[in-house]
């Protein structure tokens, strides 16, 4: 590392503190671009186990193990692995455990890719139907915010939530460099 | 095309699975137990309701997941994940996930009768071509073991105790299905309660 001044924390820092502050130790994610500054932190954190997943459901289940332990998980994955998580949603409803999902959108804001498109528009329409309560951030400024609100009422109230970072907030995906 | 490499296991040597898991919970002292979807959770529910057991009565793929988080989180506790070759085939990737996190105080025990007990006994994919250990040991959990007899099923519930590395048994069961004991169903029950008797709650 080059000794360049730290530029000053943005959102996706603020989104950090807040995984720190709610004591989060587990953070499953599939790799991804808008959440890429996040998966770096957790994974340079001693105190947090970052765990790669091949898809997102496994996520769902490592939660449910974590908090069988006395851990607190959070996951981290694109709008598309939503659909993926499905049925493992009923193992957080059915024995209501606690879990929090920040999922970055695809196939809405100047989406290049029409494929992306089928699942980010019924991203929060299948959260819902599977009893995940969805807070949507448009603005940078309530991101960390509604982070840590998320987080606050699936722990202390045994529930499952999410929180859809719109992909305006992230910056369409730049297919030609 | 070549036909099933092995049929069923008519020449091949299996345990009975009530004998295979009264071995494997035999003196589970601190022993923290995660089970699949279906007839692990009878098996295992068949030797005692013990409250350190987690019953999967759904999340089909999901048991070696629960395993993993609950490993990491509870690095004092030897956890052991008993589920069937249905489960473990709707998961593939959990092992490739294990495999890198590798923590050592996590075992997976694969009762395999290369069928889907539950719905009817239709084979599913390890009946014929697919060999759980040598996908254990490509996504790199090394001690991956093919076990069919008492002996090497009671060595490998002592190196469960151990907690030295990340363990995969395959052991081979016979396709039959022994009386059901079923345990409770209510999810938060049992959250509850294994919480509350590890003390985590």
């Amino acid at each position: 590392m080059t000794d360049k001044p730290q530029s000053p924390p943005d959102w996706r820092d603020r989104i950090f503190a807040a995984l720190k502050s709610a004591d989060i130790r587990q953070v499953g994610y599939v790799p991804d671009a808008g959440h890429a500054r996040l998966i770096e932190l957790c994974c340079a954190d001693l105190e947090i186990r970052a765990v790669s997943l091949t898809t997102e459901e496994e996520g769902v289940a490592l939660a449910a193990g974590a908090w069988l332990g006395g851990q607190r998980c959070a996951l981290l994955m694109q709008s598309s692995g939503v659909g993926n998580c499905i049925n493992m949603l009923s193992l957080a409803k059915a024995c209501r455990f606690p879990l929090t999902m920040l999922v970055t959108m695809r196939g809405e804001w100047a989406e290049f890719n029409p494929w992306q498109v089928a699942m980010g528009s019924k991203t929060q329409a299948a959260l819902e139907l599977m009893d995940v309560m969805v807070y949507r951030v448009e603005e940078e400024r309530d991101a960390a915010e509604t982070v840590a609100a998320a987080l606050d009422i699936a722990f202390n109230g045994s529930l499952a939530t999410a929180v859809l970072l719109s992909q305006r907030l992230i910056g369409a995906k730049r297919w030609v460099k | 095309m070549s036909g099933p490499r092995d049929s069923g296991g008519c020449n091949q040597p299996r345990l009975d699975r009530r004998a295979a898991i009264r071995v494997v919970l035999a003196g589970r002292s601190d022993l923290l137990v995660v089970t699949g979807l279906g007839s692990t959770t009878y098996d295992a529910a068949s030797v005692a309701d013990d409250e350190c057991n987690f019953y999967l009565w759904g999340a089909m793929g999901g048991a070696a997941m629960v395993g993993l988080g609950l490993a990491i989180a509870r690095p004092d506790r030897p956890v052991l994940v008993v589920t069937g070759d249905g489960d473990t085939l709707m998961g593939l990737g959990a092992l490739a996930t294990i495999g890198v996190q590798a923590p050592p105080n996590l075992a997976i025990a694969v009762f395999d009768n290369g069928r889907y007990a539950e719905t009817g006994m239709q084979p599913s994919h390890t009946d014929s071509a697919v060999d759980l250990v040598g996908v254990a040991r490509s996504c790199g959990i090394d001690a991956a073991l093919d076990i069919a007899d008492e002996a090497a099923l009671a060595d490998f519930t002592r190196r469960v105790q151990r907690k030295e590395k990340t363990l995969f048994a395959r052991v081979a069961i016979h396709a039959d299905e022994p009386p059901r004991v079923l345990p409770p169903r209510d999810g938060v029950l049992l959250k509850n309660r294994f919480r509350r008797a590890s003390g985590v709650e």
